[in-house]
């Protein structure tokens, strides 16, 4: 019943802040610059969950092969190529790098 | 009208939501193996999936409660991880913001991924619109089929660490940024940023390290004044 109710609090919080950035945008209008800003910080936000999330895991150091899967994934990505292609060798190195023993 | 629906998206973006799909469908299915695994009912888990719809905070509030922590703990840390939705909001916002039906939609849509999808599209308003609600589209499908699957056969999936899965959703995204950083003043801000996020996460509940990046973005307003008082007047 508890984790019933924390569902329902968490849902709705969740929604109410995800509808927190579209309304604040529609009370101003927005200049070029301020939108080049804004999309400026989602992407500082997503880079650094990629960086934060690939490096540590639970709070500790996430080992080698989930880092250098994700670099894998990004040179490839950097050098045009599918975002499957992107996926599957970012997976398959970390998966092999694992599999040959390092974390 | 469907072959016209497949020329309005293009081919490459659904090639890209397809191959994002599979990742989210594992991801999926992990999530509600561990959710079976951990004796949550299955309309529980369904319900997390549909309602909260937000992959870390529902596997943080797993962790939460293995761990033992009561319900104020379980929605407070789901909620601090899910503020990095407000920038998210703030950049992406005015791509759904509509009707009224694609106004909440597009609300509980509002993701990582659906979010970097959109961005990777640069200035051109309706690839991002199309991007934002083709991947959006792609990740509810997934998702609601990752989870049957995974209460399904929970047991039978191998941990999916085991297949470098991990790597994936983390490497789609740093794939969707990388346009944007060749901007110079946003990939200072960007690596600062993430420089932040690293050095603080040790100290602070997750979710905050990720905001703590934003102040990387001292870098982007003084070259773009600069910019503006070089311009011929």
């Amino acid at each position: 019943m508890t984790m019933l109710a924390a569902i329902i609090a968490l849902a709705a919080g969740t929604f109410l802040i995800r509808l927190a950035g579209p309304v604040l945008r529609n009370r101003f209008t927005m200049s070029e610059r301020t939108e080049t800003i804004l999309k400026a910080g989602a992407t500082v936000v997503l880079l650094a969950l990629t960086v934060t999330s690939t490096l540590i895991v639970e709070g500790e150091f996430a080992g080698w092969a989930l880092p250098a899967g994700v670099l894998v994934g990004g040179v490839l990505a950097w050098k045009r190529l599918p975002l499957a292609v992107v996926v599957v060798a970012a997976a398959a190195t970390t998966a092999l790098l694992r599999l040959a023993g390092i974390a | 009208m469907a072959f016209r629906v497949f020329t309005v998206i293009g081919r490459d973006l659904l090639r890209d939501t397809a191959a994002y799909s599979v990742g989210i469908a594992v991801a999926g299915a992990a999530f509600a193996a561990l959710a079976t695994a951990q004796g949550l009912p299955w309309w529980i888990t369904w319900a997390m999936s549909i309602f909260v719809y937000a992959g870390t905070a529902q596997f943080a509030a797993l962790g939460v409660a293995a761990a033992g922590g009561g319900g104020l703990a379980i929605v407070a840390t789901g909620l601090v991880l899910n503020l990095r939705h407000i920038p998210y909001g703030l950049a992406v916002g005015h791509l759904y913001w509509d009707r009224w039906w694609t106004r909440i939609l597009g609300t509980q849509n509002l993701l990582d991924t659906t979010t970097a999808f959109a961005l990777a599209e640069g200035d051109d308003r309706r690839r991002a619109e199309i991007a934002y609600w083709t991947t959006g589209a792609g990740n509810a499908v997934a998702w609601v089929i990752g989870n049957l699957a995974g209460m399904f056969i929970g047991g039978w999936i191998a941990e999916p660490e085991t297949l470098g899965l991990d790597a994936a959703l983390p490497a789609i995204i740093l794939a969707l940024v990388l346009p944007s950083l060749k901007d110079r003043g946003t990939l200072l801000a960007a690596v600062t940023g993430a420089a932040i996020a690293l050095a603080t996460s040790p100290f602070l509940p997750a979710g905050i390290p990720v905001l703590l990046a934003l102040l990387g973005l001292v870098f982007v307003w003084p070259r773009k004044g600069r910019e503006r008082e070089e311009a011929p007047r």
